[in-house]
């Protein structure tokens, strides 16, 4: 996106969320035991195109492109992520109540 | 004397490491950074061969033309050797 | 609980732990306990990392510049291989490749990464929001000298910049000059005169 038009640079910052912080960890991690490379990652943000951009924060990005590698190298498959987010879904209504156990 | 290199012009689909914007331009090497892992063959899980990294500097008169703000300010990048062609 | 109350750095908390579970919630969770359940990870290892993260900060990078303001030698190390001079520092740099670029009265560097967010983080730690927004990476190599002074930062002409696009393996952090006036103070003190911006080139640093 270099060099594209922009307007104000947006000057606001926020302190990371828990879940933000898992998700950074879970990058830092994952890529140091081999599961992916930070190309990797880069290479699924990219093919998510500009809407994800526009209607996705961050780290929803992150582990967007996180679970999309997980997938490609077989750590686990589509269907122990369906049924694990079904089943979290149904734990609780807020991410402290979701966690496990 | 700096040696003079062009970024090639070529849009492949996929993820390359070359922005965009500097594709075709013409810079100087500032220096080499050593070999790394082709990020190119990294992003779909592929073995990855070692190519040499260059910090190429350019002028914002070179890259911007006209639009430049400030034609004598530079702006320099990492490319890969495959991405350059020596001038 | 209200949801607009301030953390103890000023900056308002995001989507926290009460508020309703987001779908891409529910793929970290589901993902973190899918790679511990296949002991591909531990919970302790989750958890040390984030502290390893969250102990990075902008104040490591401050006593690296304060180091290099007092101690010629050490700059010339830091100039010559940052990494190697920072980890000289105690500071673990992991995998990093860091450069210094150094500001004179000539020249004024700036860092952006147009690609994605790339940034000295296991230095200086997470980046600032605006480092990531599309408006800051399209913008700062085109137009540097307007975002400078969006920030407050009007050079003159006769300086010039420098942007350094981390497009690849490296990543950067600015030396920014010592001010003047502080002659007397001790690398502490000069540290505490480094601010995250003046690293990146967005900002000077503090007078004293």
């Amino acid at each position: 996106m270099g060099g594209t038009p922009a307007g104000p640079v947006p000057r606001d910052d926020h302190d990371f969320a828990l879940w933000e912080k898992r998700v950074d960890a879970l990058m830092v991690l994952c890529g140091g035991k081999g599961l992916f490379t930070v190309d990797g990652l880069r290479r699924a943000l990219e093919d998510m195109g500009e809407d994800a951009f526009e209607t996705m924060s961050y780290y929803e990005r992150w582990i967007a492109a996180i679970n999309q590698n997980l997938l490609e190298s077989g750590t686990y498959s589509i269907e122990e992520l369906g049924a694990r987010m079904d089943e979290i879904a149904r734990r609780g209504p807020s991410y402290g109540e979701a966690q496990d156990g | 004397m700096a040696e003079r290199v062009r970024v090639k012009a070529m849009m492949p689909p996929g993820h390359v490491r070359t922005p965009a914007y500097l594709r075709g331009k013409q810079g100087v090497i500032e220096r080499a950074l050593g070999p790394f892992r082709n990020p190119e063959q990294l992003a779909y899980g592929l073995p990855a061969e070692e190519k040499p990294l260059y910090r190429v500097r350019f002028t914002m008169g070179e890259v911007w033309g006209d639009q430049a703000e400030c034609p004598t300010d530079t702006l320099d990048a990492e490319i890969y050797d495959h991405w350059l062609e020596r001038l | 609980m209200p949801h607009d109350h301030l953390s103890p750095s000023g900056h308002p908390y995001r989507k926290d732990d009460d508020h309703p579970l987001t779908y891409w919630q529910t793929m970290e969770i589901a993902v973190r306990e899918l790679l511990v359940e296949k002991q591909i990870l531990t919970p302790s290892e989750i958890t040390e990392q984030i502290d390893t993260m969250d102990a990075r900060s902008p104040a490591n990078g401050a006593a690296v510049v304060a180091r290099a303001w007092v101690d010629p030698d050490f700059k010339a190390r830091l100039l010559q291989d940052a990494s190697a001079a920072s980890r000289e520092m105690g500071f673990d740099l992991g995998p990093l490749h860091l450069i210094a670029v150094e500001n004179t009265k000539e020249i004024h560097n700036l860092i952006v990464c147009t690609l994605c967010s790339c940034y000295p983080r296991n230095l200086l730690g997470l980046p600032p929001d605006w480092y990531k927004t599309r408006a800051y990476r399209s913008r700062a190599v085109r137009e540097p000298r307007k975002v400078l002074e969006e920030f407050g930062l009007t050079l003159p002409k006769e300086t010039q910049i420098r942007v350094h696009d981390s497009t690849a393996d490296m990543r950067y952090i600015v030396l920014p000059a010592r001010p003047d006036g502080t002659e007397g103070l001790t690398e502490d003190a000069l540290a505490a005169l480094v601010t995250r911006d003046s690293m990146i080139g967005t900002g000077l640093p503090r007078q004293p």
